[in-house]
């Protein structure tokens, strides 16, 4: 089997009849981070939607390299977007207890996953009362709890403190060490050691 | 717990811990049913005679209220992008939702159905033949809710819309149910019953594949 990778090439995306992205290429292989920058509406989150597979390119094409090919299609990955997918009504820890199940880690370490998250002895708290930064970490705290390849992140540090922020880093740079990719659609500059490209998409597409 | 029963303790967990809409959902059906004999008044015949239709109406009504939280909520808060990447197919986690959301839309109306049975002055035989309908028929008018819910979930309003697209698919599921109570004719009932249940069969195992294709479009 080939060594795991990310390859996209010429990737063209079209919203509402409106191309927001155009010609977006580039190669990711294990280890490695690709930091995805430009102003608002430059098709950074569409970028991710379409890699995510949420949304369908309009033209060139995206290859995710040394899969399992009886595996399901897009069970490689995570998408942590602005849209938490977290319910309140249920704690904290039943929040990612379910994800965890439903992403395919029934056996996930719950605790040790929200402990690393910041919200250790939130565990019992219903989901609903926390911040917007809490939130977010416990939107995060997915990919501890399940070990995937391919990390989507859409805009990962927004809401959080210095902190947190500093703890998505070492997050994606443990990641990176143990040979997982990433991208990272941001803002702001995420401290992450490793091999990390960076691509400024434009926002004079029309 | 694997994910398709993690799926329907999630779903159930949270609408009966936000209690209130089962409550509103049977109350609604209770009401329903209960305002004909005031509009129609107190004649007893015609009221039995009218019972089968008024309880197929009254469960369709109340089913259509609550179609539209199936899919909506898990589109806005991003669980519906989320799901897409679980080790269950879509169409898996469309058949699980639908599980959930028919014992809690479907079982609250058969197990209300009895108020409804003392209101309108069925007997036992018509009583037994409207829980055994009801039975049959709301897995197919959850199955119809859920291509609704699911091909209206990205629209603002989706909620009117949904129950127009909903209501035409529900007709035979209406003609059976209420066909059900034909007992004066011989082998009327038992004929209707089996394609009421041939119905839902049909409909459940078809609408997991709607409701997931129309959810992936909409996604976009």
């Amino acid at each position: 089997m080939p060594d795991l990778g990310l390859s996209v090439h010429a990737l063209g995306v079209w919203r509402g009849g409106r191309a927001v992205l155009a010609d977006l290429s580039f190669d990711l292989a294990a280890g490695e981070a690709l930091m995805l920058r430009g102003p608002n509406g430059a098709g950074k989150s569409s970028a991710l939607m379409a890699l995510a597979g949420l949304i369908r390119p309009e033209e060139g094409r995206i290859e995710h390299l040394g899969r399992d090919p009886e595996a399901p299609p897009l069970g490689h990955m995570h998408y942590v977007a602005h849209a938490p997918a977290i319910k309140s009504g249920l704690s904290v820890g039943e929040n990612l207890q379910f994800w965890a199940t439903t992403l395919g880690n029934a056996d996930a370490d719950i605790a040790s996953a929200l402990t690393q998250a910041g919200l250790g002895r939130l565990e019992g708290l219903d989901a609903g009362l926390l911040s917007a930064g809490q939130t977010r970490r416990l939107a995060l705290a997915r990919l501890v709890a399940v070990p995937r390849p391919l990390w989507l992140l859409d805009e990962p540090t927004s809401a959080l403190d210095a902190d947190g922020a500093e703890w998505v880093g070492e997050l994606v740079s443990r990641h990176l060490a143990q040979g997982g990719m990433a991208v990272v659609a941001t803002h702001l500059d995420i401290a992450v050691a490793g091999t990390i490209k960076t691509l400024t998409l434009g926002g004079g597409v029309q | 717990m694997n994910a398709f029963m993690a799926i329907v303790a999630r779903d159930l967990r949270l609408a009966l811990r936000q209690g209130g809409d089962i409550l509103t959902l049977t109350l609604f059906f209770v009401i329903v049913g209960v305002l004909m004999p005031f509009a129609v008044g107190p004649d007893r015949p015609l009221l039995a005679q009218l019972a089968p239709a008024i309880i197929w109406v009254a469960a369709l009504l109340a089913q259509l209220l609550s179609h539209d939280r199936l899919f909506r909520t898990d589109f806005e808060d991003g669980s519906l992008a989320v799901f897409r990447h679980s080790v269950l197919p879509l169409e898996g986690v469309v058949a699980a939702k639908l599980l959930a959301h028919w014992i809690l839309t479907g079982l609250p109306l058969i197990v209300a159905t009895p108020i409804l049975a003392l209101m309108l002055g069925l007997d036992m035989q018509r009583f037994w033949l409207a829980l055994l309908s009801l039975a049959l028929g709301t897995p197919a008018l959850a199955a119809f809710g859920a291509i609704g819910a699911a091909v209206t979930v990205g629209l603002k309003r989706g909620g009117l819309v949904a129950p127009v697209l909903v209501l035409p698919l529900s007709l035979p599921v209406l003609i059976f149910g209420t066909g059900a109570f034909d007992v004066a004719r011989l082998g009327g009932s038992s004929q209707a019953l089996l394609l009421l249940a041939a119905l839902s069969l049909v409909s459940v195992a078809l609408a997991p594949f709607a409701a997931a294709l129309a959810l992936r479009i909409s996604g976009e």
